[in-house]
């Protein structure tokens, strides 16, 4: 019997997945991919209760789908910045990025 | 009269064009400021005794007097400043007899020291500084008498305690002067707070700064219709009637602070620092009489409202006169002698003033008679007393010193200072046909009729006042001459400038004595001071009691006489006898009956060591340690916290994530 | 135990390795391709529920381009590979701290809040997956209506929010 429980589990596992990653990740791009793993986790629950709980709406649906294009948008501008940054810096290790902080 | 308003504005104005405009004119290279700065202050202060004068007559010749009988009270300029709701501050001018004479007094010897100053102060740095202050002094005197309330009096009575700062402050390069500028300050100042907190419970009570009634005297049988802003709250009316006393009292320690009244006199020894053209100016005749002044304004508040209160007076007045005369018996600096004995004739009028009863009827001339006295003796002593100061002015202008050692036999040097000299102390003496036999004869018989033991009290203080003066006048006159000073400095008579003023101000003791002595014997009407100034206000006709006359005309020709056997010769063997007779007496006396240190040890280690240590003990760790604490504690936690302002992303992630959890949590359970 | 059961549990098992493995590679490269991984086992889990839409969007968008989109970044940027290896030790217990103790008090809240597991075996979830699916049409309307479950003017603010980003994107990253 595949429960609610079950699914929460997974997108549970990967959303701290994603904390672990953004927290101990060095390169900038690596810290994006673990935000990506902890939006995914979030548009999983999204569908997931709207699958179980309300199935006569569609807000979870939409909801998902609005979220993906937010992070499709939010990576390309991160990338675009980092991009940038290397070229400036030729470093994006998150602990090198000092130049601005003072 | 409203020309009266230029008597306050000339002086305020010449003040300001001395103090700062820069009277020399460049690139001349002649230092021509000095005349420049005095002309300017003597001009103005000479159309301002001649303004004076001419109030004077048309206030005592041409206004025409009430139906009955009194001199009405003008008010000819009067402004509100600061309206206050029901109360206002108001600045005027108010002419009544006493301010008017006041006027002419202050007027008169300012007159006389600006023209002395010419002379004394020559060649000194910051004649034109001098010459401004001693502008504002005046300003702020007159500004007193003419004031129209209380609170004006009282701006002007600050005006007053600064100037003289700056005067007693003058040769502010030396330490005693700015020592004795402080002393004067501080004590006058203190004196001056309960001054205040008297004027502020005066107003609150009575809703009104006005002496309203000043001038038109009146005993009342009964006090109902006083208080006439507010009569329908009897509450207010009954709270008034208990409280009016103690802020009489108050304004009367105000007033004995100024007037150098026994505990708060110790300032006025000290400022004999100051020039000595300003302590005629200060010590003799104006400021030291504004607490005399002060309770003569407000006498018919007191004499209806206070007049059990007015003993504390008398008791302030008989000890302040007997102790000043014996300190003055044993100093030896002359400008000293003279401080004591002006706090002593101070003393006497507060005495008259507080001797002064009220009565009904036919009495009431009668028992007014200490008002007048006291108003009398102002006028003579301001008199006297400046020519004597100046005279003293001379003499050191002469002997660069001013301790009597270094004098005696001067009469051949200086005829004229002599001569004036012996005038003023033939009057404070109360020789009669000189002005202060008049006055101070009013004074005792005044003192007679209010108790036979202050009469007698009185006529021994008049004794030791004759004793004193002329122990001082053998002292610097006769007696031996210190050769050996002379021998290199010669003393000579000083410039005209100086000596005019002598002449005049003893042509002046003279001639009221003269006038007031025969119209006294032989009731002249016109010839009496009372005819302009008593305490009812209606004419009063001085007559001697020829008894009172000749007692104090006895004692004080014998007091003479005893300080003439002591002092006048060239080997003084009775005074040294005396001296070792009592040798703890005498420096009991010359060191003032150590009251300054008296004072030194109740400031220092009572009020400092006992209440103002701890308090700044308590202020430098309690309040301030409570602030540092607080510093201090920030410091350190800032440091303390200042490790997660990383600029680590990752780690502001794990705090974010951290919190996060546990407001989860929290919210949780 | 049936067949979607089954392949429930092989997605889920797929999906939580690769997640794991997308944070702990050492490879930044290989950490993307593990992502992708996920994203596709995500895609599955959708089509599984009968969001067949959703589960194109998520292959076609993520899968297909914001992965590619890492890769390109990562392949312009990389060269410090050995930089990922020196993770410190206090980042790991710092990361690994927070992971577990979120994660516990995570799940322990959706477990305690006891969901109804009993109308679920008899919904429809995975048992009847035709009725589920949301037809392109209904999608479609839905976005462009303004009653309800339209969703219009999120619509226009995400298309604007697009376009912005492609300005911006163009902007920054451009060469000076």
């Amino acid at each position: 019997m595949i429960s609610i429980d079950f699914i929460l589990l997974v997108s549970t596992l990967m959303m701290f997945a994603g904390v672990y990653g953004f927290l101990t990740r060095k390169s900038t791009l690596a810290i994006l991919l673990s935000i990506e793993l902890m939006l995914n986790a979030a548009n999983i629950n999204f569908a997931v209760f709207n699958n179980l709980l309300f199935p006569d709406g569609h807000e979870g649906v939409f909801f998902a789908i609005f979220a993906i294009a937010i992070a499709a948008a939010e990576s390309a501008i991160a990338i675009a910045i980092m991009i940038n940054i290397y070229r400036q810096l030729q470093n994006i290790s998150v602990d090198k990025l000092t130049k601005m902080k003072w | 009269m409203s020309y009266t308003l230029f008597i306050l504005l000339l002086p305020l104005f010449s003040f300001l064009l001395i103090g700062i405009v820069d009277l020399d004119i460049p690139k001349t290279g002649k230092v021509w400021s000095h005349k420049v700065a005095g002309l300017i202050g003597t001009a103005s202060l000479g159309i301002v005794t001649i303004l004076s004068y001419m109030t004077a007559y048309q206030y005592f010749f041409c206004t025409p007097r009430l139906a009955d009988g009194t001199l009405p009270t003008l008010v000819p300029y009067n402004t509100t400043w600061l309206p206050l709701g029901d109360l206002h501050f108001d600045l005027g001018i108010l002419l009544d007899p006493i301010s008017v004479m006041m006027l002419i007094v202050i007027s008169t010897v300012s007159l006389m020291v600006h023209i002395y100053s010419f002379g004394y102060m020559h060649g000194e740095r910051g004649f034109q500084r001098y010459y401004a202050y001693l502008s504002l002094f005046t300003m702020s005197m007159l500004g007193l008498v003419v004031a129209t309330n209380i609170f004006q009096m009282y701006l002007f009575w600050e005006l007053v305690g600064v100037s003289s700062y700056l005067l007693i402050g003058f040769y502010y390069t030396t330490a005693p002067a700015i020592a004795a500028s402080k002393k004067a300050f501080i004590v006058t100042r203190f004196a001056d707070m309960f001054f205040l907190v008297g004027i502020l419970i005066f107003g609150y009570y009575t809703q009104s700064f006005n002496f309203s009634f000043a001038g038109t005297v009146e005993y009342a049988d009964n006090v109902a219709h006083f208080i006439p802003c507010n009569p329908e709250t009897a509450l207010v009316k009954n709270a008034a009637m208990t409280v009016l006393p103690i802020s009489l009292v108050l304004m009367f320690i105000g007033g004995a602070g100024k007037s150098a009244m026994f505990p708060l006199h110790i300032w006025l020894p000290d400022a004999m620092e100051g020039p000595t053209p300003v302590s005629a100016l200060i010590h003799a005749a104006t400021m030291v009489v504004a607490g005399v002044f002060q309770i003569a304004r407000m006498f018919p508040i007191w004499i209806e409202y206070a007049p059990q209160s007015l003993s504390i007076v008398v008791w302030v007045g008989a000890f302040t006169a007997f102790y000043a005369a014996a300190v003055a018996c044993a100093q030896s600096d002359i400008k000293r002698v003279l401080a004591f004995s002006t706090i002593s004739q101070i003393a006497f009028m507060m005495v008259a003033l507080g001797v002064c009863l009220p009565g009904h009827g036919e009495h009431l001339n009668h028992s007014g008679l200490g008002y007048m006295a006291s108003m009398f003796h102002l006028f003579t002593h301001a008199m006297f007393k400046a020519c004597l100061f100046l005279g003293a002015g001379c003499i050191i202008h002469a002997v660069h010193s001013n301790e009597m050692a270094l004098m005696g036999g001067l009469r051949k040097y200086m005829p004229i200072t002599h001569w004036t000299f012996l005038i003023s102390c033939l009057a404070i003496a109360g020789i009669p046909f000189f002005s202060g036999f008049s006055s101070k004869d009013e004074i005792v018989t005044a003192c007679f009729q209010y108790s036979p033991w202050c009469g007698a009290w009185m006529t021994m203080v008049a004794a030791m006042t004759a004793f004193y003066m002329f122990r001082l006048y053998y002292g610097i006159f006769w007696g031996t001459e210190n050769k050996e000073a002379h021998a290199h400095h010669t003393p000579h008579e000083a410039p005209w400038t100086m000596t005019l003023p002598l002449v005049v101000l003893s042509v002046i003791t003279v001639g009221t004595g003269v006038v007031t002595t025969l119209g006294g014997f032989l009731n002249w009407e016109w010839a009496s001071f009372g005819s302009i100034v008593s305490a009812s206000g209606l004419p009063y006709t001085v007559h001697f009691d020829p008894v009172v006359a000749s007692v104090s005309t006895v004692v004080a020709v014998c007091s003479i006489l005893l300080a003439t056997w002591i002092f006048k010769g060239e080997k003084q063997p009775i005074a040294d006898k005396m001296y070792a007779a009592a040798p703890r007496l005498h420096r009991w006396a010359y060191k003032r009956f150590y009251m300054d240190e008296v004072y030194q040890f109740v400031t220092h280690r009572i009020i400092f060591a006992r209440i103002s240590r701890p308090i700044a003990w308590f202020d430098r760790h309690v309040i301030d340690g409570f602030f540092d604490f607080l510093a201090w504690g920030t410091h350190k936690t800032s440091a303390l916290i200042k490790g997660f302002q990383s600029g680590s992303v990752q780690t502001y992630a794990f705090w974010f994530f951290l919190g996060t959890l546990l407001l989860l949590l929290i919210m949780l359970f | 135990m049936n067949a979607q059961d089954i392949m429930f549990v092989i997605l889920a098992v797929f999906i939580v390795c690769s997640a794991f493995a997308t944070v702990i590679s050492r490879s930044i490269v290989r950490a993307a391709t593990y992502l992708l991984f996920v994203l596709l086992g995500t895609a599955g889990l959708y089509f599984l529920m009968g969001y067949t839409f959703l589960g194109s969007v998520q292959t076609m968008v993520y899968a297909g381009g914001v992965i590619v989109l890492y890769v390109f970044s990562i392949l312009l940027t990389s060269g410090q590979q050995e930089e990922l290896r020196s993770t410190s030790l206090k980042k790991t217990v710092m990361g690994l701290v927070i992971a577990l103790v979120g994660f516990g008090v995570f799940y322990s809240v959706l477990w305690m809040y006891g969901f109804p597991v009993q109308e679920f075996a008899a919904s429809r979830f995975l048992n009847s997956p035709d009725e589920n699916v949301i037809t392109m049409q209904t999608i479609g309307e839905n976005m462009l209506s303004t009653g309800k479950n339209g969703y219009l003017l999120p619509f226009e603010a995400v298309s604007v929010l697009l376009l912005a980003c492609i300005v911006a994107g163009i902007v920054i990253a451009r060469k000076r």
